[in-house]
């Protein structure tokens, strides 16, 4: 069964269209990416899957369930880190099992385990200001993890690393993927970032934002070193690009 | 330490003044004591300024804790009840407008000569500053962090209690250092309009007998009080927020505010 399924899913600030009926459908396991220009809607989109924001017309179904405008249903990275100013990294990181009931020890003990998987290891008793732009993006990534509802949204989550950062962030993500299993739309707006981590790049364009065009990347997963310097990437890349200034062209 | 340094040199250099024009003789020596006059007198009056201040204290003490307490139910209260807050808040202003010189004898026609006009009185000039503060903090709490908390299923209670109750202590500290300040001096006005001890009382018998000595004696000690007071709530506060003292090199603390 489909594992997350959006269907004709519109939505409108004070009059003004930002989405026009959204039809995305991701079968367990996948790794979809949501590729479109600044202001096209994508953060909406997300607030809509993730219960925050309800849509105009249009539902969201996750496992057959419909789950429009219920929180708590999918793990959700925002384009923010976020982490409490207030709050050491560990209870930071382990804030989604203390509001499922969980008691302190308990959660520290658990979000603990994961710190040395995700390079986090040290910083427990840290403060979020003292950590790196880097170092945040994965506590962060470690809290949306450790919600561990089967669907991952994530919103820009290597955007604020810089490109030798991002690098190794990227074989890491792909690494920890193939272990774990778990069903995630990430955003971004880097073409080659998202041939390389997606299984399926889908085109979010135009004013109210739809998605026009969807590419499947046949490339299986794990994925080689190299990949992104194959012909097979370099084609990928020209298709996506092709498309976007075509809408470009279109506009004009 | 070293920040201080200057406002002590500026206070010493003050005092070293004021020394100066009265040995000049320059102000008759019973209207304006020296500092070195005002300290013999504080020395040799000790016991009697020990057991008055011992009672402002206490009356201000009481009277913060439970100003503290209703200030942050109010805040809390105002803060999930939209209409609470518009009902209620222009007259908790109101209240800030009445002089508390006004209030005070009519407290004592009520309660009585004894403490609890007094820790009402204090109650009165604490509250408002904390639920200000406190308020304002719940309101500054990052709409994103929100959003964040209610996509990981949290309710309303859970909001409170792990984003904005923290996220409100930077202002709560604020205000509770002005409450602090406020609450010595509360204190001593309403003993001054009418009770039976405490440094208030103290100050209206040392008026009738012209002492000008123990009148500064008196005004010292209670600023004294005051900045103790204010100096604890510092020291709450670096243990309450470690995170805004950090040696960071984007550092947040108090310094920039
Ligand atoms: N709560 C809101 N109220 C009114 N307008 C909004 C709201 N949220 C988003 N918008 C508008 O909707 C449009 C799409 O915003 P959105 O954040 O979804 O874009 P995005 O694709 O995520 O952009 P970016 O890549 O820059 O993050 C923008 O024009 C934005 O101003
Ligand atoms: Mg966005």
């Amino acid at each position: 069964m489909d594992k997350l399924v959006i269907e004709g899913v519109s939505k409108a600030f004070d009059g003004r269209a930002v989405l026009k009926d959204i039809n995305l459908t991701v079968r367990p396991g996948e790794l979809v990416c949501l590729l479109g220009v600044s202001g096209g809607g994508k953060t909406t989109l997300f607030n809509i899957i993730a219960g925050l924001l309800k849509p105009d017309t249009g539902r969201v179904l996750i496992d057959g369930q419909d789950v429009t405008g219920r929180p708590g249903q999918v793990s959700y990275m925002m384009q923010k880190d976020l982490l409490l100013p207030f709050r050491t990294i560990e209870d930071n990181v382990a804030l989604p099992l203390l509001l499922k009931g969980m008691n302190r020890q308990e959660a520290r003990r658990r979000a603990g385990e994961l710190f040395g998987e995700f390079g986090l290891a040290g910083t427990e008793k840290q403060y979020p200001a003292q950590l790196s732009g880097g170092m945040r993006q994965r506590a962060a990534f470690l809290r949306t993890w450790l919600f561990s509802q089967n669907v991952a949204l994530l919103d820009e989550p290597f955007s604020a690393l810089d490109p030798l950062t991002r690098r190794s962030v990227h074989r890491w993500y792909l690494d920890v993927m193939d272990r774990i299993h778990l069903t995630t739309c990430f955003i971004t707006h880097d073409v080659d970032e998202a041939v390389l981590l997606s299984d399926r790049v889908c085109l979010l364009t135009g004013h109210p934002g739809s998605i026009t065009h969807e590419l499947t990347i046949a490339q299986p997963r794990p994925r080689p070193e190299d990949f992104n310097l194959s012909v097979e990437f370099l084609e990928y890349k020209r298709k996506i690009l092709s498309i976007i200034n075509g809408e470009k062209q279109a506009v004009k | 330490m070293k920040a201080a340094l200057p406002a002590l040199c500026a206070v010493a250099l003050l005092l070293i003044f004021w020394e100066l024009v009265c040995l000049s003789g320059l102000v008759p020596a019973y209207m304006l004591p020296s500092p070195v006059q005002v300290v013999q007198a504080m020395v040799n009056d000790r016991a009697l300024l020990w057991e008055h201040a011992t009672i402002t204290l206490k009356e201000a003490a009481i009277g913060l804790v439970v100003g503290v307490v209703i200030g942050v139910a109010f805040a809390a209260l105002m803060d999930s009840f939209e209409v609470l807050y518009k009902a209620v808040y222009p007259i908790l202003v109101m209240t800030q407008t009445i002089p508390s010189v006004a209030i005070a004898p009519l407290l004592v026609l009520w309660f009585g000569y004894e403490m609890t006009p007094k820790i009402i009185l204090v109650v009165l000039a604490t509250f408002f500053p904390v639920t200000v503060g406190v308020l304002e903090g719940f309101r500054s709490a990052d709409k994103d962090a929100i959003a964040l908390l209610r996509s990981m299923g949290a309710g309303k209670w859970k909001i409170f209690r792990y984003l904005k109750a923290p996220s409100a202590l930077p202002q709560f500290f604020s205000g509770l250092r002005i409450a602090a300040a406020y609450s010595v001096v509360g204190a001593v006005i309403s003993e001054w309009l009418g009770g039976f001890g405490g440094l208030g009382v103290y100050m209206t018998r040392v008026k009738k007998a012209f002492a000008f000595d123990k009148m500064f004696a008196v005004i010292f000690l209670i600023s004294a009080l005051s900045l103790l007071l204010m100096r604890l709530v510092d020291v709450g506060e670096r243990v309450c927020m470690p995170y805004r003292f950090l040696n960071t090199s984007s550092q947040k603390g108090r310094n920039d505010k």
